[in-house]
């Protein structure tokens, strides 16, 4: 007992990490998971934002960070030491509405860029109704519902936006938290559900795994070629492949050249130190060895996509460096 | 005689010394608090003072992307909202005192006592989500017949979204109606009971004893209750961010969604990566903490006014 206890890898009893509200879902069953791998070890995980991760790993007060947005380069020039992006799932966000008697409909990045912009302000405008021929929309104004508290999945839907809308980039651009030209504000992707089932002829948006849990209807998009597709791990997985994933894989997969690829996916990432005090090192690498090989069977059925196979070995690799 | 220097003299007990000292440092603690929480909300917030300036305060545009900050729509939000909640519930609350000291009998006026206390002991959380399942549905529904009926003034246009002003106004009135009513029907009861009886015996109605005697006696009281639900319609959270809309625009109209100082805090603090943002956001936190300390201050210039007169 006494010479176990002295290994330094079974000294590490907790390790702590915050951040990101997008993946929390999976990452709470890999921790708890985990847990009953390596029993010794317990793995804390506060859902505090993106943000709130970002400012605790810079200044080292947890042993990992989690963000749905890659850090920028003005915030990676705070960060003493090298801090590691590691992709760990992918996610997608939806279009969700409330429409008395319509099902699934087909939106373009143009169209939905239009909408959140208020330069489409009916359902029956005629842009919608090409792409959905033989479906009845009603002649209303349509009510747009966004996120008020700054998220992850604002990040990916405006990311996607300004991808496809040159005015978006312009007049709006790409953070957690925007200046919306137009909608009401909701709080957290329950919030913005509620109050779409609520609201009679709403528009917003949710990620993925939230839609499924709930059995909210979503609609299709439109990609980058010209097909329409259905958010799902395939459609979601499928945007990773054909982008050029950098060493430090800070990179947007949204409106991916992937022609089965669904346009709103984003990666998410944790945040890790090359270098970790107190023998930390090995037992993050450790863990990060099972998540990716165990840890990502278990994202399908939460709603998330598991890295593709190319992704995966750059990870297996890239986590070796860490001490 | 001897005894009499003893007892008022220099002559102290260690144990009155060490009660007083350590009742000092109670107080002073409080004050500590009070100035380490200004100080912190100052120094948090001084990159914001530095780029934007006072400009901060009636700048209307709230752009994160841009870094280009301006609280007055969540000044206007926080302000309207609550003056709309004292709007109603001061006569609300005030009446349901009057009543429940001057007409009701015994037995009800203990029963709502109870249960009117037992409303201000609802988290606030609770309330906001009964805000989304029933209030935000009845509004949306009344609404279209408002902007009918009362369309005529700015006040009521617009569309009829459930969410905004009209809706945070009222969960607002819901929260401080205890207060007001609670404290004001303390205050009633506290007015000497010869006071009434000799105005009843001088042929007044009831209604006449209540607004000759009850209420002027009372209504430095009734003014502290009332600054009391203030100070809580503008600090409360999660309630209004559930129900106003959560849109950082100025709308004459009550219709449209709004924001509040606390509830774009609570929004937006989390996930507020950059610098600029999250020192603007504690700014709007300063800016609060001012507006609460001025409500107050004002307040108890009127009650000492009131008190005086």
């Amino acid at each position: 007992m006494v010479l176990m206890a002295a290994t330094p890898a079974l000294a590490v009893s907790t390790l702590n990490g915050g951040g990101a509200t997008f993946p929390f879902p999976i990452y709470s069953k890999w921790f708890a998971e985990y847990n009953k791998v390596k029993p010794d070890l317990e793995i804390n995980y506060q859902s505090i934002g993106s943000g709130g991760g970002i400012q605790q790993i810079t200044r080292r007060t947890v042993d990992f960070g989690a963000s749905d947005a890659p850090m920028t380069n003005k915030q990676l020039f705070k960060i003493d030491g090298k801090l590691l992006h590691i992709p760990t799932v992918l996610g997608a966000v939806v279009p969700v509405y409330n429409l008395q008697g319509i099902g699934t409909l087909n939106f373009t990045g143009e169209i939905l860029a239009d909408i959140f912009l208020a330069k489409i302000l009916r359902w029956n405008d005629p842009k919608i109704q090409k792409e959905n021929p033989g479906v009845k929309l009603p002649d209303m104004p349509i009510v747009v519902v966004h996120r008020s508290d700054g998220s992850g999945t604002t990040y990916c839907w405006a990311d996607y936006l300004a991808k496809v809308s040159k005015e978006w980039e312009k007049k709006v651009g790409v953070a957690v938290a925007l200046a919306w030209p137009i909608g009401l504000g909701a709080r957290g992707n329950e919030g913005v559900s509620g109050l779409i089932m609520q609201t009679p002829n709403s528009i917003g948006y949710v990620e993925l795994a939230y839609a499924k849990q709930n059995g909210i209807a979503y609609g299709s998009v439109k990609n980058s070629s010209g097909k329409v597709i259905q958010a799902n791990v395939e459609s979601i997985a499928a945007s990773a492949d054909g982008v050029k994933i950098p060493a430090d894989y800070r990179v947007s997969v949204t409106n991916s050249p992937n022609e089965n690829a669904y346009p709103i996916s984003t990666f998410t990432w944790l945040l890790i130190y090359e270098k970790n005090a107190g023998g930390k090192g090995p037992v993050i690498r450790e863990f990060l060895k099972w998540m990716l090989e165990d840890g990502q069977k278990m994202a399908p059925e939460l709603g998330f996509a598991p890295l593709p196979e190319r992704v995966k070995k750059m990870v297996e690799d890239t986590i070796e460096k860490i001490q | 005689m001897p005894e009499v220097p003893h007892l008022a003299g220099p002559r102290q007990r260690t144990g009155d010394l060490v009660f007083r000292r350590a009742l000092l440092s109670v107080a002073l603690f409080v004050v500590a608090v009070v100035l380490l929480l200004a100080w912190s909300l100052a120094d948090g917030s001084r990159l914001t003072w530095k780029s934007l300036g006072p400009a901060f305060l009636w700048s209307k545009e709230w752009d994160p992307v841009q870094e280009n900050f301006g609280a007055l729509p969540f000044i206007y939000g926080t302000l309207v909202s609550s003056a709309l909640a004292l709007l109603v519930a001061v006569p609300l609350g005030v009446g349901c005192a009057i009543f429940l000291t001057e007409l009701a009998p015994r037995r009800v006026a203990d029963a709502c006592t109870f249960l009117v206390e037992l409303l201000a002991a609802v988290p606030s959380v609770i309330l906001g989500l009964m805000g989304i399942f029933l209030l935000v549905p009845t509004v949306r529904s009344v609404e279209p017949a408002l902007a009918r009926w009362l369309g005529w003034s700015p006040l009521f246009r617009g569309e009829p979204y459930g969410v905004g002003m009209l809706t945070a106004g009222l969960i607002l009135t819901l929260m401080v109606l205890p207060y007001i009513t609670v404290i004001t029907r303390e205050v009633l009861l506290a007015v000497p009971q010869p006071l009434k009886e000799a105005m009843l015996a001088l042929g007044a109605t009831r209604w006449e004893t209540v607004v000759g005697v009850s209420l002027p006696f009372a209504r430095a009281g009734i003014l502290g209750g009332i600054f009391l639900a203030l100070g809580r319609a503008l600090g409360e959270t999660m309630a209004v961010t559930m129900v106003i809309g959560n849109t950082p625009k100025i709308s004459a109209s009550l219709l449209a969604p709004g924001y509040s100082m606390a509830a774009v805090i609570a929004n937006e603090l989390a996930e507020a990566a950059s610098d600029e943002h999250l020192s603007a956001l504690i700014s709007v936190g300063l800016v609060l903490f001012g507006v609460t300390i001025a409500v107050n201050g004002i307040a108890r210039l009127l009650i000492y006014r009131v008190r005086k007169a």
